[in-house]
């Protein structure tokens, strides 16, 4: 090695600013800096129950945000993940309280799992068979299924779920568990496996992949199933949370679970995007919203800021892509 | 003796420390026609984005009219009266003609913020005239041919008051018809004493159409000169820097009897009538035809990516009907597109991705498809010493940086990996210089010894005539000649590829 002088002491750190501004991790980074230059600041943010609040209120957001990865990986998008959200928990709730006893909570969460894989068969299917943009197929999807939760309800919220259902949410480590295995599963999928290759592949370039012999439209098609699965799994964790059913839950995260997303690195056009990232993205966006809410800020302004973080963070990303490829 | 209108003196430039262009100096005579040639990565486009105000020099000085002229922006080049032609069209497909044209300058009526229309389509059809396109200025762009929209673009650079027009490959999407047209153009725009620079594979049409030539190695001027003091050997020689005694390897293996593929009668409305022919094991099947004729439609549908209306194919006796690419694929077909960005390439993703797009089932294990890196890996290696790609690309950049020919070895090695019994290239060396050009032959030939049928579809005359067995020859969607090696004949061949028709086709 040479000599150290003042000049490589600046190059190396220059390069380490680099590196760190290039890397997976700087959403993380980022974070906690954040968090630690809010801590002295904001009267309750470090506090142990506080944090158990902040990992309660990202874990439905993560596991929403799991499957919208994988779709817009795929060079897609899913804007009716919170609709699946409330549809699936009042239909679940209807079915758990309809004879009242508690054995049928089983039953419920298992309609519940079956009707957002069933919904995101119906957004895949719209998708791949009849080739219809996933902006529309699933804006209408968003748009008939919240209708038609509130339809089912005569908008009103259906209390008295099992007790046995609603700890699925409430207690903290089922709720890890159900977000978390989900989520290794997909991480893995989509680092490990041929599927994942293929998402990607397809997300970069579908007609190369279609001539290199990938089979495009059912793996479209997985990811939307995937997506709507997610979103049956977060309805249970919410609906849990909140010991409720309601036809709007979810409806102010939409934007939430889209945002993480694209924070933590998934582009909007496809092909690039993982788990990793996503978790990161929820929980920058997660912490933030909740110093917001400490610091007593309004709704307003908690909004504006929010939507300047996520500009700042569409910005930031865009600067890295750039000196990435200058880089290679 | 008037200034020359461009003068290069001592041009340098590096990218991350490799020099790509060691201090160039070149004059371009006013009213004069310069042929730029040279391998892919000679220094060619480096040298016009530095003209084009893409690139800044790192040395050096470029004289435009006698003065200093370094542009910093392509407006700025463009304000300086320099037109580039290139490759890809700089055109909006969604607008008109006259739009095209005027984009950055519409004329307003006096006094209103409106846009003169009158004032733009006169003046579009007044240019139009000049370079012979018959069309109304209000025409939407999508609906021209590749031939046309350069002549659209030739256009533009007349309404800007250009001096110098750049063409880059202008004819690689052209058909033979289109190439003859722009040529005449060209002419008539060296008789208005208009400085042209003319970039191009196609060696033979430099010869022909440039007064001087100048040839591009590592950078470096390798020659420059009256363009009748070269031939195309000597320009070859002098681009690659020894001899090449041979464009084509030579071919050890000879087609073989046995029939591996049988097409009869594929017929699909407006698009294919009636082809039917054989291909054997070990044979090199060529495919001659003009732009429009069907070739790429008739591969297109081999493959299993478009629908047929009737007709069969057999692989070995076994009918393949129906199938998707997928399903081909796992029968032995590969199809190397005419478009490797579009469609034979995931440009951003990585060398070792791109390889692996075909192949990825064959390295998962079985029941839940892992990846195994380590079977990837190796075959990823051994492909990449198979087609040659340049040592100095690593499995994890990106495709997008590498050169023309490199990316074209990639699309080659994806589809090598799958050992293909029917391997279908479409334009397998466009826009890829001489050197590559060898390496893929080369792998032509050892796959046919292998056993392989190769069909083979191509523009260039030369190259099928010194590629196949066999060469078949397509016109609107009609195989109208076969011919075997030894009656390989080009006027033939064009004979049949422009038929009786030819001169009807714009009438309609």
């Amino acid at each position: 090695m040479t000599v150290s002088s003042a000049a490589s002491v600046e190059s190396s750190s220059v390069a380490l600013l680099r590196r760190l501004f290039l890397s997976n991790y700087l959403v993380l980074v980022l974070t906690v800096l954040f968090f630690i230059s809010l801590a002295p600041f904001t009267p309750g943010f470090a506090s142990a129950n506080n944090l158990l609040g902040i990992l309660a209120y990202l874990l439905p957001l993560f596991i929403a945000a799991i499957g919208l990865t994988a779709v817009m990986i795929t060079g897609g998008i899913d804007l009716s993940v919170t609709s699946i959200i409330a549809l699936t928990s009042v239909v679940g709730a209807r079915i758990m309280t309809a004879d009242g006893s508690g054995g049928s909570a089983a039953f419920g969460l298992c309609a519940m799992i079956g009707l957002g894989v069933a919904l995101g068969a119906m957004n895949g299917l719209t998708v791949t068979v009849l080739r219809l943009p996933a902006f529309i197929v699933t804006l209408v999807s968003m748009m008939f299924l919240s209708g038609f939760a509130i339809w089912l309800t005569q908008s009103k919220n259906i209390d008295q779920l099992p007790q046995a259902f609603l700890q699925l949410g409430k207690h903290l480590p089922f709720a890890l568990t159900i977000t978390a295995v989900p989520g290794i599963a997909v991480h893995l999928l989509l680092r490990k496996t041929v599927f994942g290759r293929w998402l990607y592949a397809i997300g970069q370039n579908a007609t190369t992949a279609h001539i290199s012999g990938i089979p495009t439209r059912l793996i479209t098609f997985a990811a939307y199933v995937l997506s709507g699965f997610c979103a049956a799994l977060a309805s249970v964790l919410l609906t849990g949370r909140l010991e409720t059913a309601s036809p709007v839950l979810g409806r102010e995260i939409l934007l939430d679970i889209i945002g993480a997303t694209v924070i933590g690195g998934t582009s909007l056009f496809g092909g690039r995007g993982t788990i990793v990232g996503t978790f990161f993205g929820v929980l920058f966006l997660t912490v933030l919203d909740n110093a917001l809410n400490l610091l007593n800020l309004s709704q307003f302004s908690i909004t504006i800021t929010k939507g300047s973080v996520i500009l700042f963070a569409a910005v930031l990303d865009t600067m890295r892509q750039r000196i990435a490829r200058q880089t290679v | 003796m008037s200034t020359p209108l461009v003068q290069f003196s001592g041009i340098t430039k590096s990218y991350f420390g490799v020099e790509v262009l060691k201090n160039i100096s070149f004059t371009l005579p006013a009213g004069s026609m310069t042929g730029l040639v040279g391998e892919n990565g000679a220094g060619k486009s480096t040298l016009m984005n530095i003209l084009g105000g893409n690139v800044a020099v790192d040395s050096g000085s470029i004289l435009l009219n006698g003065k200093t002229f370094v542009p910093s922006t392509p407006q700025e080049s463009a304000e300086h009266g320099i037109a580039f032609i290139h490759q890809e069209l700089n055109l909006f497909p969604n607008l008109t003609i006259a739009e095209n044209l005027f984009l950055t300058r519409f004329p307003r009526a006096t006094g209103s913020p409106f846009i003169d229309r009158q004032t733009i389509h006169r003046r579009t059809s007044e240019l139009l005239a000049e370079i012979g396109l018959d069309v109304s200025p209000q025409r939407l762009v999508e609906t021209l041919s590749a031939g046309e929209r350069q002549l659209v673009e030739i256009a533009k650079a007349l309404s800007m008051d250009a001096r110098l027009i750049i063409f880059d490959e202008p004819t690689t999407s052209l058909s033979i018809r289109e190439t003859d047209r722009l040529f005449a153009l060209i002419s008539r725009l060296r008789e208005r004493k208009l400085t042209m620079i003319y970039i191009s594979h196609a060696l033979t049409d430099v010869l022909r159409l440039c007064d001087r030539i100048v040839v591009l190695r590592d950078g470096e001027i390798a020659g420059s000169g009256r363009a009748d003091e070269f031939t195309t050997e000597r320009l070859v020689t002098l681009m690659v820097g020894r001899t090449m005694n041979q464009l084509f390897p030579t071919r050890s293996g000879k087609p073989t009897n046995q029939t591996l593929l049988e097409v009869s009668g594929l017929t699909q409305p407006d698009v294919l009538r009636n082809i039917s022919f054989t291909l054997k094991r070990g044979e090199v099947l060529g495919l001659s035809g003009l732009m429009g004729a069907g070739r790429t439609e008739l591969a297109r549908i081999l493959f299993g990516l478009d629908p047929c209306a009737s007709g069969t194919v057999a692989l070995e006796g076994k009918s393949l009907n129906r199938l998707s690419p997928r399903q081909l694929i796992q029968r032995g077909f590969a199809f190397l597109t005419e478009n490797r960005r579009s469609e034979g390439l995931c440009m951003d993703a990585s060398v070792a991705d791109n390889l692996a797009l075909t192949t990825l089932t064959e390295h998962g294990r079985t029941t839940v498809r892992w990846l195994s890196n380590e079977s990837g890996r190796k075959a990823m290696q051994r492909i990449r010493g198979v087609v040659r790609l340049d040592p100095k690309a690593s499995d994890n950049q990106a495709v997008r940086t590498l050169s023309g020919g490199n990316q074209q070895k990639v699309v080659l090695g994806k589809w090598l990996l799958i050992r293909p019994r029917v391997f279908i290239l479409d334009e397998p060396t466009r826009g890829i210089d001489v050197g590559a050009k060898y390496e893929i032959y080369r792998l032509i030939y050892e796959l046919a010894d292998q056993g392989a049928g190769i069909f083979v579809i191509s523009s260039e005359m030369e190259e099928l005539m010194g590629l196949c067995d066999r060469i078949l020859v397509m016109k609107a969607g009609e195989l109208v000649d076969e011919l075997p090696r030894e009656e390989f004949d080009r006027e033939r061949i064009l004979r049949g590829a422009l038929g009786g028709t030819v001169f009807q086709e714009r009438s309609s």
